[in-house]
């Protein structure tokens, strides 16, 4: 039997701003534990958010760069979750107007170029960050300079057909963030992470095979091996005439393989509502025009 | 006039008097603490005092003065704030488990205003818990009591701040109104209230209830304290990005104003069934006092109010249950003692800190957010909460003022609507329609029934604040309500 | 009337026990509360937009300038449980 392997890729990006998305803290990747924290990013009772304009620059600078339509008005939302590293026990994000859709990427493989679409980008803050304690200690500890980081994401169109396309559309993205000077795109530090679906389908098959999504894959190369990996998984599960499970798998880079994770929160309710603290984003294309013309010339053009 | 019964006088009154040299701001201050110490055991309006920050900042007001310079308003004015609105080193616990020991590291931006004005804070104020109530019988940590009857509410959710107003325990205080909230304990207290246009005050320190609604206000003792305290609580703050900038000009020039060819609307609806016949009568007594000074009456009708507190009941506690999710325990407030993974420690700590009410609400904005159920709830009431506020737009394109009764009764018996959901929720049925439109409104006395205050509501369009002072200020001077007081 | 199972779903989805011998009484306050905001269904609104702006202020942002943080000793002051300048919580396992 042959299967078609599909892959859809969503990254998120920290923003290289001095501060972070909602208030002024400065922006700083290992700086002393909490020591770039205000009432508002630590989420205190009476803080508000007061959004970032150089956040809504690169993010449409990406935009651009990328192709996508931009969008004239757009909002924030509230995604509600309950975890020690997220202060206010919600992350301000976009749910249904993000400010960029429907863009591109031209990607390289065997000589052919190919487009990997994408879907949309969208800003959001980061979290804080959990430090655990040892096997033997019971306890966790939190760090929120992290938390109130900008954050774009960018999600691809399931358009990707095998691990290697995934590498290589994930480094023409870099490539691009990097070039724009809107991130310094550190894997190893985390301003630039990858989650990926995939799934696989008999050659021919039009509906979708069950995806299952992958977390943890902290460079390129484990992005590559654990898909790798995941697609070989998949087939032989249904070479053998099983199901996949529909799940969240996290990559072991030891081990070299993809692990279920304990649904930490079975089937998300977010509870997506418009942010009443901010204000919508209405957008003048003489605007985005300015920042189209500002662009550096990018390899593609 | 005897030293001690300065807490009697009106915020005006005590300000010519520091003004000329006759008092000074630490004598005001002993008479108020006075008057609480003898008087606050009984209604129970304070949470916290805060007697050395008080004489710290009376002694540097007095000083000033002392050395020629010329103060505002406010200088050496003794205020009291509702215990929801962050006060920098002073405890803030919301009437909460909750926050019982919780100090902020912060002051509201009003508390940063208010200070620099010279006012001096007396102490913090009972409200219901979260601010989430209609008498203050939701506190978890007192009763508050009506100071015109010791068996009756004193309204909510701010019965703290406007029982120490209305017993003299203070010359002005803050407040905060989601659906009702200054302005129905106003009405029940005997005093002013006033609810700001949505946007004009900042929210940034008060512990957020209803994103969309809230709004700090004051209560005082007549209609010319209302608009000095306004003045110093408009206007932008760049940490609020809800916070409108628009120049508000000077509140008190609306005061003493003619109010002949005034064109004010009375809607049917806010007159209709559930408003008690007493109360109803007195306020439109209040109406022809208002037309005998030269105002157009007419009759109106605003049909879409009807669903105003379902909308606010959906939208309110949609927003509640999402700005009270930060209470979890882990970086301040309430962590229960036992515990044996992370997600007890949650439930433990927010069911443990929490009260009923509180709880109700949250699961209620949870249950209308949740997968399923937003379209036919949240986004359902945000469509409402349109066709309200064009209602009351279009109404004000043709009226100056709209006027109502604040409360459909006058105070009623402490515990007697503690399990009569409906029935308490019914208390903002005239208010509620303001929040929803953003618009400002004030409740000033308009008369008794049965020796119980009555309160009438003005409303205008946003930033139609001139307008409802005028009309208050002309409605007071006609008549003696607000200089009325409590037997105590 | 909201089912109990139903109910105790809304109440962990935001972190809430409620206790056994209450369970009835909140499900009887719950259901009547639902019932009375049921009534928006009488209208037909398909075609309003939802108000999602009460001032219809839009464009509120500020610049990308460094303002000073709060004091880590200041910021951690209320808080429950500290250690080595973190929060610190039962231990999560991921």
């Amino acid at each position: 039997m042959n299967y078609e392997t599909i892959i859809g890729l969503e990254i998120h990006a920290e923003l290289s701003t001095k501060t972070k998305a909602f208030c002024s803290c400065k922006n700083e990747f290992g700086g002393e534990v909490n020591t770039n924290c205000c009432p508002v990013c630590m989420g205190y009772p009476g803080a508000l958010p007061v959004l970032n304009k150089k956040v809504v620059e690169y993010a449409v600078k990406a935009g651009l760069a990328l192709n996508c339509q931009i969008s004239l008005y757009s909002k924030t939302d509230r995604k509600n979750y309950f975890y020690p590293d997220l202060p206010k026990a919600y992350q301000i994000s976009q749910y249904d107007k993000p400010l960029c859709k429907n863009g591109r990427i031209k990607i390289e493989l065997d000589g052919q170029e190919k487009n990997i679409g994408i879907t949309r980008i969208h800003i959001e803050e980061d979290a804080g960050k959990l430090i655990h304690g040892t096997e033997s200690e019971d306890y966790s500890l939190v760090d929120f300079n992290r938390g109130g980081v900008p954050l774009i994401e960018i999600v691809s169109e399931p358009d990707i057909r095998s691990p290697l396309e995934a590498r290589l559309y994930l480094e023409k993205l870099k490539g691009i963030l990097e070039y724009l000077e809107i991130s310094d795109c550190k894997m190893q530090e985390g301003s630039l992470r990858c989650d990926a679906n995939i799934s696989i389908r008999p050659v021919g098959q039009k509906e979708f095979g069950v995806k299952t999504e992958i977390k943890n894959m902290n460079s390129m190369k484990a992005l590559q091996r654990a898909l790798e990996y995941e697609e070989e998984r998949h087939k032989k599960i249904l070479s053998e005439g099983g199901t996949i499970a529909h799940e969240t798998r996290r990559w072991d880079e030891s081990k070299g393989i993809t692990v279920s994770m304990r649904t930490k929160e079975q089937a998300h309710d977010y509870r997506y509502f418009p942010e009443p603290d901010l204000v919508p984003i209405i957008l003048e294309e003489a605007w985005i025009e300015d920042i189209r013309k500002a662009l550096p010339e990018l390899p593609d053009d | 006039m005897k030293a001690l019964d300065l807490y009697s006088l009106t915020l005006h009154e005590i300000r010519d008097k520091i003004r000329s040299g006759e008092i000074c701001s630490k004598e005001v201050l002993d008479s108020v603490y006075n008057r609480i110490e003898n008087l606050d055991d009984k209604i129970g309006a304070y949470l916290t005092l805060a007697k050395d920050k008080a004489y710290e900042a009376a002694e540097s007001v007095d000083k000033r003065i002392a050395e020629g310079e010329k103060l505002g308003d406010l200088a050496g004015i003794p205020m009291a704030i509702k215990d929801n609105i962050s006060t920098n080193g002073i405890r803030t616990t919301c009437a909460s488990k909750m926050l019982e020991n919780y100090v902020p590291p912060f002051d509201a931006h009003v508390c940063e205003k208010l200070k620099a004005a010279g006012a001096i804070l007396i102490g913090k104020t009972n409200l219901d818990e979260f601010a989430m109530g209609s008498s203050t019988e939701n506190s978890a940590l007192k009763t508050t009591r009506n100071p015109w009857d010791l068996e009756r509410v004193p309204g909510g959710s701010s019965g703290g701040s406007a029982a120490a107003v209305a017993a003299d325990e203070a010359f002005f205080s803050l407040g905060s109104d989601t659906g009702g909230s200054i302005r129905q304990p106003a009405s029940l207290c005997g005093v002013v209230g006033f609810k700001p246009t949505y946007g004009a005050v900042s929210r940034y320190g008060l512990v957020a209830y209803g994103s969309s609604f809230d709004q700090i206000g004051p209560f005082t003792k007549d209609v010319e304290d209302c608009a000095i305290v306004l003045n110093h609580l408009y206007g932008h703050d760049e940490r609020d990005s809800t916070s409108l900038a628009v120049e508000h000009g000077d509140f008190t020039e609306a005061l003493n104003k003619d109010i002949k060819g005034m064109k004010i609307g009375l809607p049917k609806e806010y007159f209709e069934e559930g408003i008690d016949p007493d109360v109803k009568k007195i306020v439109l007594d209040g109406v022809k006092i208002l037309e005998g000074l030269g105002a157009h009456v007419e009759e109106i009708s605003l049909p879409y109010s009807k669903y105003a507190l379902p909308v606010y009941y959906i939208a309110a506690s949609a927003e509640a249950s999402s700005n009270l999710a930060r209470f979890d325990g882990v970086r301040y407030g309430y962590r229960a003692k036992e515990y044996d993974s992370l997600e007890e420690m949650y439930i433990n700590s927010r069911s443990e800190g929490f009260g009923d009410e509180v709880k109700l609400r949250i699961m209620l904005g949870t249950y209308t957010l949740s997968s399923g159920y937003y379209d036919a709830y949240y986004n359902k009431a945000l469509k409402v909460r349109r066709l309200i506020k064009q209602e009351f737009e279009k109404a004000f394109e043709k009226y100056d003022i709209i006027i109502s009764p604040t409360s459909p009764t006058t105070a009623f018996k402490i515990g007697e609507r503690t399990d009569d959901q409906l029935a308490m929720y019914m208390s903002d049925i005239c208010t509620v329609p303001v929040n929803i439109a953003g618009i400002p409104a004030i409740s000033l006395p308009c008369g008794f029934s049965k020796g119980l205050p009555v309160g009438m509501q003005i409303m205008s369009k946003a930033l139609g604040e001139a307008s409802i002072i005028k009309a208050a200020h002309a409605f007071e001077r006609n008549t003696d309500f607000s200089k009325k007081k409590p037997t105590l | 009337m909201i089912e109990k199972n139903e109910l105790q779903y809304v109440a962990s989805l935001a972190r809430l026990k409620l206790r056994e011998e209450d369970e009835e009484k909140v499900r009887e306050k719950f259901s009547m509360v639902l019932d009375y905001v049921g009534m928006l269904n009488e209208l037909d609104i398909e075609d309003v937009e939802p108000l999602i702006s009460i001032n219809e202020v839009s464009n509120v942002m500020r610049e990308d300038e460094i303002r000073e943080s709060m004091s880590r000793e200041t910021l951690l002051a209320n808080a429950p449980d500290k250690m080595y300048g973190c929060i610190k919580v039962s231990k999560i396992i991921e």
